[in-house]
């Protein structure tokens, strides 16, 4: 069976993570930024794979789980925000929060 | 033994100083008043114990020095902090000290009534330790701070009605006045140190005449710049326009600073340093001359004013040029003569004239009084018997020391100064006789509601020791017979100077340097023997001539009030006089207005626009570029984000 090249995956990798930046981007509610964001770790854990199977080794199969993990913990602490940003003020627009600024 | 109490002397002012000064005003005027005077009454008797002690040293020996510790320690430069007693400082520690003990108690009569009774008087005796100081140094520096401190106790008294614009005019005028000498006299100890390597007193002394070549640039400068000093403190042209203005003070603060002993601290920085002022005859003859204008000028002024102790202020001018006339000839034991006996009569005059003012609640203006001899007995004998003094009528105090003046002018073989001293002589019986007529004599002018009255015992009494003193000061100095004239006795080792040897040594270091030295011979020839008989002659002159200037100040004041408005009446001569021949003017506009528009014209485009201009100017740029910067700062994540992606991108095109 002939192996998919190592070549389109990196391509679904970059593109998915192209999608992702442009999502952080433009996008206006925070849940989408959010998942933007889940989606750029995501292009990334492709990436690790395709190379650990490229190159026959381990080490990218275990730092992808790595990453799963900040990006469980991150989500859980990210939507902990989201929320209380809602409670704040009833909305999630981001462009609504610029409240750092002095 | 005696002589080891020295350092007491300016110890008790200062100790008067401190608590006066701390706790005047819990402790009550009385106290006050016994801790000042006490203080100095102190002093003088310490000083006559001194003086005791060294009458029984041998003559040559009459030279103490006390250190008590070095003060400074620099490199090759050591200034110790030392007294030094001889016969000269002597003299000086006791009119100095005994003078200023009367003062002191008149001063408790005239000061009663002021709140700040206890400021005035630690003033004054601050004012006496560093008098004190200044005469009894043992090297140029203790005499500087000496003269400094006198030049501050001088400013805060003549400022000590502060609340009164013309007051603190008055005091800085004559701060600043004096900081010109003051400078021209630091440059000159400098100099010396220079020379020197020292600036011990002795030292200097004994050095001078080996090291400085007669009548060399060097001498000359450091000597002209000693009398630049002199003329600021002493009040000499060009330097003088700030005594008659001092007299904004309290009138027991003319009398003592500025008549009897600060003024007067010029010519005996001068004499102190006659083994200097002998090596340059450029400098003495300015110096004579100077003092013989001086003397003339003032007493012009004094004939014409109307305030009381300005006519005073003016003569003291006057009396100093004298005294600087004599140091000018060489004459050193005249002029200190001079000093002592003008202490004496013009502290008397000074203070008669505060009872005056005292009698006529504030009064100043002679044209408002006439008539006191009745109302103010006490007051009108002392100040008459002072007068007599001052004019130079036999045998008073004035007779013997101005005459003496008079005579060394004329053996210096220089008549025009002798005729500028002679004039003066003149101008002076006039003047004070003139304001002896119009205060205690003719009809009385007083405020109808102003009643004269005599002042308290505690005032009149140092009038009379003071009248007393200027009766019979003349006795120091009686001249004509060898042996009798007791201060030149007294002094002669202080102004020993050994001319022949000191040209020997100029003229070899000449030679040394390869130029041809000048004849001297004409320096080296002995000195006439003291003729008696021009000397009577000249007395008898002098003696005619102030009674030519006290009869006319009669016939213009008593016999014929109204001639003086006659003859004065439109001329144009009388009134530059009587403004004081507009020098204060002439100095304002050429020295203080340019000065004031140069410092203003520093401040404003100088300081405020080019200085304050580039510092405001950078902390301005950095603000506005923060101002810049700080609208990156906008408070949306996503344009966090942005900036993010921008720089990543930025470093992957780097690094790729």
């Amino acid at each position: 069976m002939e192996m998919v090249p190592l070549t389109h995956y990196l391509f679904l990798s970059a593109t998915l993570f192209v999608i992702g930046v442009v999502g952080v981007l433009v996008r206006r509610n925070a849940i989408v930024v959010f998942m933007s964001i889940e989606i750029m770790l995501n292009a990334v854990n492709i990436s690790l794979i395709a190379f650990d199977r490229y190159l026959n080794l381990h080490d990218g199969q275990i730092f992808s789980f790595m990453v799963m993990c900040v990006a469980a913990a991150e989500v859980s602490v990210g939507l902990a925000i989201i929320i209380s940003l809602f409670r704040n003020k009833p909305t999630i627009n981001l462009d609504e929060f610029n409240i750092m600024k002095s | 033994m005696l002589l080891k109490l020295t350092s007491l002397v300016p110890l008790y002012p200062l100790i008067g100083c401190i608590i006066n000064g701390f706790f005047g005003l819990r402790i009550g005027k009385n106290a006050v008043g016994l801790i000042a005077a006490g203080s100095v009454g102190l002093s003088f008797l310490t000083t006559l114990i001194i003086f005791i002690g060294l009458v029984m040293t041998p003559a040559e020996e009459r030279v103490f020095e006390q250190v008590l510790f070095t003060w400074m320690a620099v490199g090759d430069f050591t200034a110790e902090f030392g007294f030094q007693v001889d016969p000269l400082s002597m003299t000086m520690m006791l009119f100095v000290t005994g003078v200023g003990f009367l003062i002191h108690v008149y001063s408790i009569g005239y000061m009663h009534e002021e709140y700040s009774f206890y400021r005035f008087f630690a003033y004054m005796n601050l004012f006496m330790f560093s008098m004190l100081l200044l005469i009894m140094g043992n090297n140029f520096l203790i005499m500087f701070i000496g003269w400094e401190g006198v030049g501050c106790c001088s400013y805060f008294l003549i400022g000590y009605y502060f609340e009164k614009k013309s007051a603190c005019d008055a005091g800085t005028k004559a701060f600043v006045m004096n900081r010109v000498g003051d400078f021209a006299f630091l440059l000159a100890v400098m100099y010396i140190f220079n020379i020197f390597g020292s600036i011990d007193f002795t030292t200097v002394f004994h050095a001078a005449p080996e090291k400085l070549i007669y009548d060399s640039e060097t001498v000359t400068i450091i000597t002209m710049l000693l009398f630049v000093g002199a003329c600021g403190k002493s009040a000499q042209i060009p330097l003088y326009t700030w005594l008659p203005d001092a007299m904004e003070g309290p009138t027991p603060v003319s009398a003592l600073i500025h008549a009897a002993t600060m003024v007067t601290a010029g010519v005996y920085m001068v004499v102190r340093c006659n083994a200097l002022f002998a090596l340059a005859p450029i400098t003495m003859w300015t110096v004579a001359f100077i003092g013989g204008a001086t003397a003339i000028f003032a007493a012009t002024i004094g004939m014409t004013q109307f305030d009381i102790k300005r006519v005073l202020a003016y003569s003291t001018v006057s009396q100093i040029g004298y005294m600087f006339m004599a140091v000018g000839v060489g004459a050193y034991t005249a002029a200190i003569f001079h000093m002592v006996t003008h202490a004496f009569f013009k502290a008397c005059l000074f203070l008669g004239s505060g009872s005056v003012i005292h009698g006529l609640h504030g009064e100043q203006d002679m044209r408002k009084m006439g008539a006191l001899k009745s109302h103010m007995p006490i007051t009108f004998v002392t100040f008459f018997v002072s007068t007599l003094a001052i004019a130079g009528i036999f045998p008073l105090s004035g007779f013997f020391s101005k005459d003496e003046i008079l005579y060394h002018a004329l053996m210096d073989g220089n008549f025009i100064l002798w005729g500028m001293g002679i004039t003066g002589a003149l101008l002076t019986a006039f003047y004070m006789f003139r304001l002896v007529f119009m205060t205690f004599f003719g009809k009385s002018n007083v405020d109808p509601q102003v009643h004269p009255h005599e002042s308290p015992k505690i005032m009149t009494m140092p009038l009379v020791i003071l009248a007393g003193l200027a009766f019979f000061g003349g006795a120091l100095g009686i001249p004509l017979f060898h042996g009798w004239h007791i201060l030149h006795n007294w002094l002669e080792p202080v102004f020993y100077f050994d001319m022949p040897s000191a040209l020997e040594h100029s003229a070899h270091l000449l030679h040394e340097q390869g130029k041809h030295a000048p004849s001297w011979s004409h320096l080296l020839q002995p000195e006439g023997d003291h003729n008696v008989w021009v000397e009577i002659a000249l007395m008898l002159l002098s003696l005619s001539i102030a009674v030519a200037g006290i009869f006319g100040a009669y016939i213009c004041y008593i016999k014929k009030p109204h001639l003086p408005d006659l003859l004065t009446e439109g001329q144009w001569g009388y009134d530059l006089v009587k403004n004081k021949y507009e020098v204060d003017e002439i100095y304002d506009e050429t020295i203080v207005k340019p000065t004031l528009e140069g410092s203003k014209l520093l401040w404003k485009e100088c300081d405020a626009k080019g200085i304050d201009g580039a510092v405001n100017g950078t902390a301005q740029i950095l603000g506005w570029l923060s101002n810049q910067a700080r609208n990156f700062q906008s408070g949306f994540v996503r344009n966090y984000a942005l900036f993010m992606v921008v720089g990543f991108i930025g470093l992957l095109i780097v690094t790729l």
